[in-house]
């Protein structure tokens, strides 16, 4: 198959990556060659093989439900680009 | 001193011929005299690392009783949250990036009195096979200072390899611990997956992920990863298994023993001098009394392709967490709340990590996910289904690390996929979850060091290690230092 530029456009676009042309351009051919290349996984039988998305059986951990100490409202937003009191600033998202 | 290992700096100093801070001083002086060549560090605070030994002196002198690692420094890979001192993962997204909390692998080398030295570079987010992503510098090959020193974790094996700490912490998603400490001729160990606690670590893959040590000689590994490991409730994925004491089995031979070779291990592709010296040591393990066997892996040649989709589509939703809010980079300029993204996210992540989100979040896009997403995962539990079998018939796999020796500065910088199969024999240990470790097994023509593989079944580290330790006993390539 054969990745277009709007393709890559696309995917950019729903992963929130701003690409310049320059990069849209370079990394078209570089998508393609990898998505050849993982193609090649299509020749193997699969059918009946249940996916495997973790290699331990491991499940769900729970504990009891009970207060514990959390973060302090401080440290926890002394990362944020912008902090407007004990919010996170973000640009208007309604008008 | 910087030529010592590990366990010989911490028998001097329990006899009292060495004291901590004359240990972190040493180190300290070996940083300013090598690093600038080969700049494995992105962050050294030697006040903090003085303070830090000087403590664990007080202790001593007080009478208190060792701890494990007491006054031994450790290299960080950037990758690990300690609080308050930058956390980068070498990247320009958490530049100014200050963790409110320890990683679980921090605080436990806190309380074994270990001597956090500095931070190391790494490939951006751990993506990488070379550690030329960082945003910040380059890191340089000790034996060869115009080559890679592998990656993701290249500042961590570059530090341990030019003598500029005894001990380092990586971590390990596709091969990120076990390639650049063949590379660059040290030990180099990815535990089980679930043996090591991840809180704290910044999330690459979640289902690959592992933290791992390196070191100059297999006992110094087996004492770091006896610190580290065990259960932690804070990471729902670590496994609450008791951590055998591995530093004090370490030296007991494994006999009978079985070792397991993958004819699929020397396919097209793997360097001639990179054979010849694993088949070489395969003849140690024959003199050392092992009966070596050939089993086929008959579905790894797919592991890169399955790796390829698995370990993006899992980047692809971690990174989705920088977003320019809650930490980080936000961009300067933009007119709404989605701009804003974009173009954080844009001038945020350096071109690898922008290519594996994409490739990430395409495979899970609608249309393609069955092809591509759930597809990797059918082969996924074919390929672990295969290490199943051969564990049945044998006590570990030994192969090569990598298919080649450090290639050049720049060699593969514009050609990813010849990038991502330089990681074509350790990609499958993360997707099957089993342990492996990379010991040093000679030298190509260039002087350039080559790693031995060992893989084990699951929370067979001991055995792993034991094994490893055999060849080492028998050998002393694991004795041999860079030039400087």
């Amino acid at each position: 198959m054969s990745l277009t530029a709007d393709d890559v456009r696309w995917v950019a676009h729903l992963a929130r990556l701003e690409l310049s042309e320059a990069e849209l351009a370079a990394m078209t051919p570089q998508l393609a060659a990898i998505l050849d290349y993982v193609g090649q996984l299509q020749q193997v039988d699969t059918n009946g093989v249940e996916p495997l998305a973790h290699p331990l059986p491991i499940h769900n951990v729970f504990r009891e439900d009970e207060l514990q100490a959390s973060l302090p409202v401080a440290a926890a937003l002394a990362n944020a680009p912008d902090r407007q009191g004990d919010f996170y600033g973000v640009p208007a998202v309604f008008e | 001193m910087s030529e010592f290992t590990a366990t010989q700096l911490l028998g001097q100093f329990k006899k009292g011929d060495i004291t901590a801070e004359a240990v972190a001083r040493e180190y300290l002086q070996a940083i300013r005299e090598r690093d600038p060549a080969v700049r494995a560090f992105l962050h050294v605070d030697e006040a903090a690392a003085i303070e830090q030994a000087c403590r664990v002196d007080q202790k001593r002198q007080r009478g208190e009783a060792l701890r494990p690692l007491a006054g031994l420094p450790v290299a960080i890979k950037d990758v690990l949250c300690t609080a308050g001192h930058p956390t980068t993962c070498g990247s320009k997204m958490l530049q100014n990036f200050i963790p409110p909390y320890d990683a679980h692998v921090i605080t436990r080398l806190k309380q074994a009195d270990a001597i956090l030295i500095g931070r190391t570079n790494l490939d951006e987010f751990a993506m990488g096979s070379s550690t030329e992503n960082s945003a910040f510098h380059v890191t340089h090959n000790p034996w060869d200072l115009e080559r890679i020193p592998g990656g993701s974790s290249g500042g961590s094996a570059a530090a341990v390899a030019a003598g500029e700490a005894p001990l380092a912490l990586g971590t390990d998603t596709g091969g990120s611990v076990r390639q650049p400490a063949a590379h660059c001729g040290v030990v180099g160990v990815k535990p089980t997956y679930g043996r090591v606690s991840r809180f704290g670590l910044v999330a690459f893959a979640s289902s690959l992920d592992q933290v791992g040590v390196f070191a100059r000689s297999v006992s110094d590994a087996a004492l770091l990863l006896e610190t580290i490991a065990g259960h932690d409730s804070r990471d729902s994925t670590s496994v609450d298994q008791p951590v055998p004491p591995y530093s004090k089995t370490v030296d007991q031979p494994i006999r009978p023993l079985t070792v397991g070779v993958a004819k699929e291990h020397f396919a097209a592709g793997l360097d001639a001098e990179v054979e010849q010296a694993v088949r070489a040591a395969l003849d140690v393990y024959r003199q050392l009394g092992a009966n070596v066997k050939e089993i086929s892996l008959p579905h790894s040649p797919y592991a890169v392709a399955v790796y390829y989709l698995v370990a993006t589509a899992e980047a692809s939703s971690n990174l989705a967490r920088y977003d320019g809010v809650h930490f980080g980079y936000r961009a300067k300029e933009y007119t709404d709340l989605g701009s804003m993204y974009c173009r954080t996210r844009g001038a945020g992540f350096g071109p690898e990590v922008k290519r594996r989100i994409m490739l990430g979040t395409y495979a899970l896009s609608s249309g393609y996910k069955d092809a591509y997403y759930t597809k990797a995962l059918q082969v996924r539990r074919l390929i672990k289904n295969d290490f199943d079998r051969a564990f049945a018939a044998c006590d570990v796999l030994i192969g090569p690390t990598s298919p080649t020796a450090a290639f050049k500065i720049g060699e593969k910088s514009d050609n990813p996929l010849a990038m991502y199969l330089s990681d074509i024999y350790t990609i499958s240990a993360n997707l099957a979850g089993i342990p492996a470790a990379s010991i040093p097994c000679g030298f190509t023509k260039m002087n350039l060091p080559i790693g031995l593989q060992i893989q084990a079944p699951p929370f067979a580290e001991e055995k792993m290690l034991r094994v490893a330790r055999m060849y080492e006993a028998a050998t002393d390539w694991h004795q041999r230092r860079p030039k400087r």
